[in-house]
């Protein structure tokens, strides 16, 4: 093997990146974009709901109860209705979400029966956040409900009953469930995956578009060599990148970090060589530019985004789509970023996961050497 | 319709890119029937003059008329009066050879009823008779190209335009691409040819040699050759030939040499008398002269003559 | 200088599903040679350059080239040759220089070396002032002269060159072939296809190639002598008439019609030419001049293309 060669090619590999405006624009800005995409446009918390309210009853215990409503970050009172026509007008033209309807007789009920019932109705056109309403709206009337009872039993000077079981949500890792935090590693994977796979795949397809290929293998330049000369520049954006978008993670999004930078490089280094030779494969199968991005796409983008645990965790999958996860190089390494970010866990614990990673990277960098061939036929 | 009226008038035109003068002054006619060759080399204008021929650049003085159409006032007039056909043939490869025709048929907006009538006498002159469901692709080189000649002329125009047609196609097509050329020739229209085949420019009735911008000659292949080349040629044959070469493109008195097979080809005033003084002054450096003697011009001998050759740079890399 | 073949190639056959593109090809290149293919489109030019530059496997027979046997080596052949397919391997991003650098260092030239010989190269190319030019800005021919400069950048002892001139006006086209003459001296080899006629004219030898099969091989002159009966031109300003009279006179095999002149293929021309000129004056058509001229070597190829096709059942046209 020749170092003169290997440096040759990628040298004019570095040339043609750099005098590719579309190729540089994919390079610098896709991964700042889609950071800043996924990080201020993307929230998958649910908060300020809003809410209509009708009150029926009318009382000072009404008054209290919606009162815990007001007090709270998660719905946002939009809108004291009158009546149910109002409500579901106000519903069709998404003005609220959730409406709350407090009957008549709710004061009398509660003192005389020791029981009463509130009316929720709900928006389930965005079923997603109406089952979260509807998950709010029960935690809080829950709340009130503990409340008056103990307010009740100290009236009457008993003593305050054995506990409750209360349910206590306790979320470790990321306490304020700032969703942003969780999804920004995942960003990592996906413009790791996208770009490392999707620039690469033209490298090869583009030599037999625009009829360099031919001359190129009448030289002595062996396949190894060619295939390492143009791999080096596309690695040495890819680990940039990555740097790139957990510096801006870390430090302008404040996603903490807690696990070590060099099981971050370490792992990154794994997933780019398969997100690569996957891309080489990709270009030599191709045979065209077009084609090949094609291809690359849809196996990142697609699968990274909806099987990678990203934005859809794997255990909520039914178990057929749970075992093709496990062939997605994407999944282990969200998984690692998400434990070196938010987790900070041993370095054992994460060997599952590094090890599948370079199962695949071994397999696909075996099939992306064996599929290039110095011949036309 | 008098046959020799001009077709195609051209009367100092000329076009300029900002500060680049393209095409400086050009006049010619061309008339019906005739088959009208544009030599030049890369850059001399020729494309561009096509373009503003066709309507699709504007000129930026004086005046060109074709089929009567002043093609500066009316560019799109001129389209339909004109058939194009270019270098890479734009053929749709994945249409059929029928399809092909229908779809230049209606870019040509060839009358409805008159379209089958066309594309049967399309096929006919081509060749393709019966093949009219074949696959482009499936078509060699040169049957391609006599389908894009098909394609270029059915709305029959008077004029049409053939830039390189046969750019890299074999001889035995060419002949008989020429030879509906011919037909077309005989039926009155005007075929204008832009061609790097010397061989190819011989076809021509009347040829025009263009370099940066300018008219340099203009004339039937036989004037150009017995009129318009600087001077005579030698042919020379020697031992060893590379170092020959070199000497003769270095001695006064010759005013080229270049090459040629295992001979060389020199360039001198007076053939006749130039030629047993080189032969002594080869024999002077013991190199073996054989035969040398005067040979008549290529086509390509004149074009090289007159159009700008970088000056004589070595003849060639040593080792 | 050396004369054991630089290339040989021997029986060398290849096909593509049902298409045999090759068909048991023989004939040698000696060092110190020019070497021209001729033949129609499909005739198998292409696909025996592919075969001896390696990058593609023959199906049968042997070649060897610079000693190496490309079936069996090819890597190795290709350290010692140079190759330009049609479509040449011109990187239009980037400079001229750095095209040159490239090729220079996957043939492992050294700095030193390779500075001198581009400087040389170019310079005799014609464009030693655009070295920071890109490719792609280039006209055709300095393209295709700034190809042949990187295929020759690392001094190769054979040269194979697919159609290296198409679409290249006759000054860069000398330009290049100049280049090419003056690597003979030192013994190296060029095999070039071509359909430009003129072209064929200028190297040592010719083989024309139709079908995948060797036709003819030798020295143009050689093919001129050999041709079967004559050319007889008559140059006349009014060149159809001359034309339509002439055709089907006895002993006439074809007559073409080129420009101002006609080209009539007999089978005698020295019995026939009286015979042509009585007949024309016999109905008065003007002429200016009626001779007997050497066969070109487009006459050759395209009469024994004729006779080749006439062997055969009728082609088809695809």
């Amino acid at each position: 093997m020749s170092w003169t060669r290997i440096v040759a090619m990628t040298r004019k590999e570095v040339l043609q990146i750099l005098r590719d405006p579309r190729s540089l624009l994919i390079i610098l800005v896709i991964p700042l974009v889609q950071l800043f995409i996924f990080g201020y446009a993307v929230n998958l918390d649910v908060k300020h709901v809003p809410l209509c309210i009708y009150d029926r009853d009318g009382t000072q215990t009404s008054q209290d109860f919606l009162k815990h409503f007001q007090a709270t970050d998660y719905f946002n009172i939009v809108r004291v209705s009158d009546s149910y026509p109002d409500i579901i007008r106000n519903i069709d033209h998404g003005v609220c979400s959730v409406a709350l309807v407090v009957p008549p007789q709710f004061a009398e009920n509660l003192r005389s029966n020791g029981q009463a019932s509130v009316q929720a109705i709900l928006d389930a056109s965005d079923s997603n956040s109406a089952s979260i309403g509807m998950g709010y709206a029960q935690a809080i009337t829950q709340t009130y409900s503990s409340e008056i009872q103990i307010a009740w039993q100290q009236e009457r000077g008993l003593a305050v009953g054995a506990p409750n079981v209360t349910f206590e949500q306790r979320t470790w890792f990321n306490e304020d469930l700032e969703s942003m935090a969780d999804l920004v590693p995942g960003v990592v994977a996906m413009v790791m995956a996208v770009v490392g796979a999707f620039l690469t795949s033209l490298t090869i397809a583009r030599e037999w578009e625009r009829g360099t290929m031919e001359q190129l293998i009448s030289t002595p330049v062996g396949k190894l060599e060619i295939q390492i000369g143009k791999l080096l520049p596309y690695f040495a954006i890819g680990i940039t990148d990555t740097a790139i978008c957990a510096g801006t993670a870390v430090w302008w999004f404040g996603v903490p970090f807690r696990g070590s930078w060099l099981v971050l490089f370490g792992c990154s280094t794994l997933f780019l060589i398969v997100v690569l030779s996957l891309g080489y494969f990709i270009s030599v199968t191709a045979k065209s530019q077009l084609g090949a991005c094609q291809m690359a796409l849809l196996a990142t983008f697609l699968p990274t985004f909806l099987l990678s645990g990203f934005i859809f965790p794997i255990d909520q999958m039914p178990v057929v789509v749970q075992w093709v996860t496990a062939v997605l190089p994407a999944r282990y390494y969200v998984s690692i970023l998400r434990n070196v970010f938010l987790k900070g866990s041993e370095i054992r614990l994460l060997v599952p996961d590094i090890a599948a990673l370079a199962a695949i990277a071994a397999f696909l960098v075996i099939l992306a050497t064996r599929s290039f061939k110095k011949r036309l036929a | 319709m008098n046959q020799k009226a001009p077709s195609v008038v051209v009367q100092n035109l000329t076009k300029r890119f900002g500060d680049f003068v393209a095409v400086d002054n050009v006049s010619f006619e061309a008339t019906h029937g005739e088959i009208f060759g544009f030599l030049g080399p890369n850059g001399s204008g020729k494309s561009t003059t096509i373009r503003i021929l066709c309507g699709l650049l504007r000129p930026s003085s004086g005046r060109a008329t074709v089929a009567g159409i002043d093609v500066g006032r009316n560019p799109e007039a001129v389209r339909q009066h004109i058939g194009y056909m270019s270098q890479k043939f734009s053929l749709y490869n994945d249409l059929r050879v029928a399809e092909n025709l229908e779809f230049f048929a209606g870019m040509y907006s060839v009358p409805k009823k008159e379209i089958p009538a066309r594309i049967a006498w399309a096929l006919k002159m081509a060749g393709l008779e019966g093949r009219g469901q074949n696959p482009t692709s499936a078509l060699a080189v040169g049957w391609k190209q006599r389908l894009a000649l098909g394609c270029a002329v059915l709305h029959r125009p008077p004029v049409i335009f053939l830039d390189e047609p046969t750019s890299g196609v074999d001889p035995v097509s060419r002949r008989q691409f020429w030879d509906l050329i011919h037909e077309m020739v005989g039926q009155g229209i005007t075929v204008f040819v832009t061609t790097h085949y010397m061989d190819e420019a011989e076809y021509c009735n009347r040829l025009v040699l263009l370099d940066r911008g300018r008219i340099v000659a203009m004339g039937t292949p036989t004037d150009l050759k017995s009129h318009h080349m600087k001077g005579e040629l030698l042919m020379i044959e020697c031992e060893p030939l590379g170092p020959a070469l070199d000497l003769l493109q270095t001695a006064p008195d010759v005013l080229d040499a270049a090459v040629f097979g295992s001979g060389i080809h020199a360039v001198v005033a007076d053939a006749s008398a130039m030629a047993p003084k080189i032969r002594e002054v080869l024999l002077s450096r013991q190199f073996r002269p054989g035969r040398i003697s005067k040979i008549e011009p290529s086509l390509e001998d004149v074009f090289v003559s007159l159009t700008t050759t970088r000056g004589a740079g070595k003849s060639g890399v040593a080792a | 200088m050396n004369s054991t073949p630089a290339i040989t190639v021997s029986n060398l056959g290849k096909s593509f599903g049902a298409v045999t593109a090759v068909d048991q090809l023989s004939f040698d290149v000696k060092p110190g040679e020019i070497f021209g293919l001729v033949g129609p489109d499909g005739s198998g030019k292409t696909t025996t350059m592919r075969m001896l530059a390696g990058v593609l496997t023959p199906d049968s027979g042997s070649a060897t080239v610079a000693g190496h046997d490309v079936r069996h080596d090819p890597e190795g052949a290709k350290r010692d040759l140079s190759y330009m397919p049609q479509r040449f391997g011109l990187y239009e991003d980037l400079t001229v220089d750095e095209n040159i650098r490239f090729y220079a260092d996957l043939f492992g030239v050294r700095r030193r070396e390779r500075e001198e010989r581009s400087a040389e190269l170019l310079a005799a190319a014609g464009f030693a002032e655009f070295r920071k030019r890109l490719a792609g800005n280039l006209s055709g021919g300095m393209k295709q002269k700034l190809g042949l400069v990187c295929a020759l950048i690392h001094t190769p002892r054979v040269i194979l060159l697919d159609e290296p001139t198409n679409g290249v006006d006759p000054v860069s086209r000398r330009d290049f072939w100049q280049i090419l003459y003056s690597l003979l001296a030192q013994g190296v080899a060029i095999l070039t296809s071509t359909s430009y006629l003129d072209e064929a004219e200028r190297c040592h030898r010719v083989g024309l190639l139709y079908q995948g099969r060797m036709l003819f091989c030798d020295l143009p002159e050689a093919l001129k002598k050999k041709f079967p009966g004559g050319v007889i031109v008559v140059h006349s300003d009014d060149a159809e008439r001359v034309r339509a009279e002439l055709a089907g006179a006895s002993g006439e095999r074809d007559a073409l019609l080129v420009g101002d002149h006609v080209h009539v293929f007999v089978d005698d021309a020295a019995r026939r030419l009286p015979e042509l000129r009585a007949r024309l004056d016999a109905v008065k058509v003007s002429y200016d001049s009626i001779e007997q001229v050497e066969a070109s070597i487009e006459d050759i190829f395209v009469s024994a293309v004729e006779r080749e096709s006439a062997k055969q059942l009728p082609k088809r046209p695809s």
